[in-house]
């Protein structure tokens, strides 16, 4: 049942200033940059048998002392701000550390998955400290409850946050490292070259890192104020570099949670309800599942606000653990969506949207509805947990671990202390790893059962019970008048988005789940610090609501949150009141974009585009903007709505209309990795198609219908662009914006803006083809988890009478290589 | 307990398993090789895809008794000694494209990619978009494009099969420009014809 409370709770959200106080032009966003860059950052040398640098901020800005700001326009304060205020007071334990190899060493306090920062960073490092990039180490850092916040990874924020006090922690180690090369070789330190980690003196001596790290460490702590590299000396920061994790990709080596081998951990998987959340309250075959091939055992999780529970299995294998999930007998309770449909969550939402503010002119007016969508990732929810009596260690892809290390803690009763959590590279992310759903189960049966267990989320479960990016409804006016745009009015309103996690710390976590405090702290704050238009558009009101308590679905800040739906309602309407003054959509929006670097990007993406070119029918173009992470973004498509495009048959797949051409160009101020950059401009492209076209959840009968790949209608190769090109805006400032959510509304508006050019009809519903009949046949959802075929042979065209005897003869043909080697025996029996 | 024996990578490995146990789950369980992944369990998302004598297949849903004796599967970690290199010249392509991000389906990507590869070579053809675009292995992380381009320069440096002198890493000098250093530029992929 909606709570009464809640459906209230937007009142507050009404103080937004509007935007036409704010200053124009080019000089807005160089304000936030401006206050950043003076925040004085100090250096360190540490107290260590061999050379530790670190850096900080000294003294806070007032903001990060009041705590979080009210709601500010986020042309001066974005969602980078916020989370940038948060992490300021605690960067002191950013340090690198020199080996005697002359490695540097940094932990890197965030969760990489995918995105690249190791990348990053590694380059930055490598960079100041002119050493050549393998010789910089980037780690992930386990939950460090002193960090306070800013451990957490989210908002795009992690290069914008951390590259300052990283780059300054390297110069103090650069610098340290230079004075006492110069008191071994006896030489001024102006006399000595730097390169690739080893000084050299005019007259021809030399020495290395390593050989002066232990020299060039301190008794005490030292505040040391290092003189950075001048931009024009800096070698990487600005060029294309590869993935460092690159070559272990490839070659299969890359370790992911999974693939960890912890003494004793058992495959452990959980058999879940037939409907959203609702809790087991009795096993009823147990002793039978229990003689299934490999089982081991069988038990009862509670569900909780944490944990969703369900029965678990450990078995030998996942295979045999999926098996007795299919076998298992359970009763459950409803679960507190029994009864709901998306109807009635639609009619719930229009009862909650916040009133208009009164119009003084024409007015064009419409609701768009966003449908839900998983944030899965490839890599379902996992987790390895190893709890002892006195102690817990755990290990998962999680982007909040002081969060998940304090929950853990309260959930198995043990001090904060004694519970290590190891942050894993992850297979993925999309908003997913902001939580710790694997971990906590994984926690509460370790404990249980009183041995290690490898947990793993089947993805039928991944798709039905994991996360989501909430049901939505985005009513947008437009009052014009004169040739202007007086007014822009745009009420969102929503299922929540569950921000519990707060800001990755345990304290802040808690309170979110006071009464309101999800909305008010978090919701409020992320909406109004990443929702604006940016067009100059007079007085602009963006207010949003929510319905129901926070945790009665699953969701979370999936990839770029708010933003695809704020964006995608925005741009069509904005190609409607072009339509209606008569004027070219590109046009348009150059006429009225805010400021000379949104201009810039339309700019590149009209000439790369070839804006306005002649199309044949039913196909055509849409262009769409954003200002987003401290960046700015538009996006050139072009869709192919012709019948036979539309019309291809492949099986089990949505084909319809098919983009063929995105042109993107992205100013992020700061390009440090242009390939890296490309690379998450290029994913948030295939994510905005898909939320524009395919991919959406269906609720039905309390639960999601969708629980299969082929089922989620994600973008595959059938749906992507033959032609992809990206442009990164030469630098434009001093700060690096984020990368790795910002295409996704804008390429999600702009292939709405061309399918309704193409097609002569404004898609007022998304993806375009929820209300489609279903291209699959729904699983059950009662067992859980498909039936795994057995047919892998055929369909992979192996046939095996013909050919046995061929292949046998083909094989004593072939190479030494291929001769058997050592014999692996692996005799290991099940219970 | 029934026993299975076949080859892995070369190495012939024998397993007490039950029959009908997924092959995915003995290579990443009981075998302890983790580079085929676990994206579905029934054959759809491909992150497991490995290769049965020089064909690409999918373990999750192929049960152990399947294999037999004389079978060769190979897995992403079996590809380049496969052919007797160091790096195989498709994971060559997806270092030269930088295609990965998260890279859990890569492995999977890149044992497809050989396979669509192989299968073009023997219908004594190049690998044409139709063919890209029925790849069904999928890409959360969205890296599709490059992927694309990749399996281009891939088919480009692999030998054709039944060619008694293989033209020698001839995809060297087609990397693109692109890849040079510059503080702008732009990334095209695809095929613009
Ligand atoms: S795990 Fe085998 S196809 Fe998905
Ligand atoms: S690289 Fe992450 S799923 Fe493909």
């Amino acid at each position: 049942m909606p709570d009464p409370d809640r459906s209230t709770n937007g009142g507050p959200a009404a103080r937004r200033p509007d935007a036409a106080d704010a200053p124009e032009g080019s000089s807005l966003p160089d304000a936030t940059e401006r206050r950043i860059s003076r925040r004085r950052m100090v250096g360190y040398l540490l107290a260590a048998p061999t050379l530790v640098a670190a850096a900080r901020f000294m003294d806070p800005e007032p903001a990060a002392a009041e705590g979080l700001p009210g709601p500010t326009i986020p042309e001066f304060f974005d969602l980078s701000d916020v989370l940038n205020v948060v992490a300021a007071p605690t960067y002191g334990l950013l340090a690198i550390t020199i080996d005697k190899q002359g490695n540097a060493h940094f932990q890197l306090p965030r969760s990489e998955n995918g995105q690249g920062i190791t990348t990053t960073f590694t380059m930055i490092i490598a960079d100041e400290m002119d050493l050549p990039m393998s010789k910089v180490k980037v780690t992930l850092m386990p939950a460090e409850p002193k960090l306070l916040f800013n451990q957490l990874t989210a908002g795009s924020s992690s290069v914008f946050t951390l590259y300052e006090p990283v780059r300054r922690a390297a110069a103090v180690a650069r610098t340290q490292l230079q004075r006492t090369a110069a008191r071994e070789l006896g030489v001024p330190g102006r006399d000595l070259t730097l390169k690739d980690g080893v000084f050299t003196a005019s007259h021809g001596g030399s020495i290395d890192f390593g050989a002066l790290t232990e020299k060039a460490a301190v008794k005490r702590m030292i505040e040391f104020e290092p003189k950075l590299k001048k931009a024009s000396a800096q070698k990487l920061i600005g060029t294309e570099q590869k993935r460092v994790d690159a070559l272990d990709i490839v070659m299969g080596r890359k370790t992911f949670t999974m693939d960890l081998q912890p003494k004793d951990a058992s495959p452990t998987m959980i058999c879940r309800p037939p409907t959203l959340n609702a809790a087991a309250t009795a096993i009823q075959n147990k002793a039978a599942v229990l003689k299934m091939p490999g089982v081991t055992h069988v038990l009862l999780v509670p569900h909780s606000d944490d944990v969703q529970g369900g029965v678990a299995v450990v078995a030998r294998t996942f295979g045999q653990c999926i098996e007795a999930i299919r076998a298992l007998k359970v009763s459950w309770t409803k679960g507190p969506i029994a009864g709901r449909t998306e109807q009635s969550i639609k009619q719930d939402l229009a009862k909650a949207e916040l009133p208009m503010t009164p119009a003084l002119g024409k007015v064009i007016e419409e609701t768009f509805t966003f449908n839900f969508r998983s944030g899965s990732a490839l890599e379902t929810n996992c987790a390895v947990a190893d709890v002892r009596k006195d102690r817990a260690e755990i290990w998962a892809p999680l982007k909040s671990p002081q969060w998940a290390q304090g929950k853990i803690a309260e959930l198995l009763k043990l001090n904060v202390e004694s519970v290590k959590v190891n942050v894993m590279d992850g297979g993925g992310s999309f908003g997913r790893r902001l939580f710790c759903d694997g971990a906590f189960e994984a926690a509460v049966i370790s404990r249980s059962i009183g041995q290690p267990v490898k947990l793993m989320w089947h993805r039928a479960d991944d798709a039905r019970h994991g996360r989501h990016h909430p049901l939505t409804t985005s009513k947008v006016r437009i009052t014009t008048g004169g040739g202007a745009v007086l007014q822009y009015d745009q009420r969102h309103t929503a299922v929540p988005t569950d921000f519990t996690q707060g800001l990755g710390d345990y304290l802040t976590a808690a309170e979110t789940r006071l009464p309101l405090q999800n909305f008010a702290q978090f919701s409020e704050t992320v909406f109004t610090t990443t929702a604006n238009v940016p067009y100059n558009f007079g007085v602009v009101t963006q207010l949003l609501n929510e319905i129901d308590a926070f945790n009665t679905f699953n969701t979370s800040s999936v990839r770029n949150v708010y933003s695809p739906d704020v964006a995608t309602a925005t741009e069509l309407m904005v190609d409607r009141v072009a339509k209606e003054f008569g004027r070219d959509p590109m046009e348009f929006r150059l006429a009225f974009a805010k400021d000379e670097r949104m201009k810039g990007v339309l700019n590149a993406v009209k000439k790369a585009g070839n804006w306005g070119r002649k199309m044949v029918p039913n196909t055509a173009q849409g262009i769409a903007m954003r200002n987003e992470y401290k960046g700015r973004t538009a996006c050139l498509v072009e869709i192919d709505c012709t019948p036979p495009t539309v019309n291809r048959k492949i099986r089990q797949a949505v084909t319809g209309p098919r983009v063929t051409k995105i042109v993107f160009a992205i100013d992020v101020g700061l390009p440090i990795n242009p390939l890296g950059l490309k690379a998450q401009v290029m994913g948030g492209c295939m994510d905005g198609i898909a939320q524009a076209l395919t991919y959406s959840h269906h609720l039905k009968d309390g639960n999601f219908i969708e629980a299969s790949w082929d089922n989620s209608a994600y973008t595959r190769q059938w749906n992507v662009p033959p032609v992809v090109e990206i442009i990164v805006m030469p630098q434009t400032s001093e700060v690096a914006g984020g990368a790795g959510e910002a295409s996704v509304g804008t390429t999600m508006a702009a292939v709405a803006c061309a399918y309704a050019r193409a097609t002569g009809k404004m898609p007022t519903e998304f993806p375009i083809n929820h209300n489609s009949p279903l291209h699959f046949t729904p699983y059950p959802a009662s067992p859980p988890v498909p039936e795994v075929p057995s047919d892998g042979l055929e369909r992979a065209g192996i046939k095996r009478k013909t050919t046995k005897k061929k292949r046998a003869a083909r094989k004593k043909k072939r190479p030494a290589a291929k001769k058997p080697a050592t014999r692996t025996s692996t005799s290991t029996t099940s219970k | 307990m029934p026993n299975h024996t076949f080859i892995v990578n070369g190495k012939k490995v024998s397993v007490d398993v039950e029959d009908d146990v997924r092959l995915l789950w003995v290579l990443r369980d009981v075998l302890k090789i983790h580079g085929p992944k676990y994206g579905c369990g029934i054959g759809v998302c491909r992150a497991c895809t490995c290769h049965l004598n020089g064909k690409a297949f999918n373990p999750c849903v192929t049960p152990v008794k399947d294999i037999l004796p004389t079978d060769e599967v190979t897995t992403i970690e079996g590809l380049a000694p496969s052919v007797g290199k160091a790096i195989h010249p498709m994971q060559q392509a997806w270092l030269d494209v930088d295609v990965a991000q998260c890279g859990y389906c890569q492995p999977g990507q890149i044992m497809a990619a050989v396979d669509v590869v192989k299968t073009a070579q023997r219908q004594k053809r190049k690998v044409t978009d139709d063919d890209l675009d029925q790849i069904r292995n999928v890409c959360r992380c969205g890296t599709y494009p490059r992927i694309r381009q990749a399996i281009r320069q891939g088919e480009a440096a692999m030998p054709v099969l039944k060619v008694t002198k293989p033209k020698k890493r001839k995809a060297k000098k087609k990397k693109p420009a692109a890849r040079k250093p510059s503080k702008s530029g732009a990334e095209i992929t695809g095929s613009t014809e």
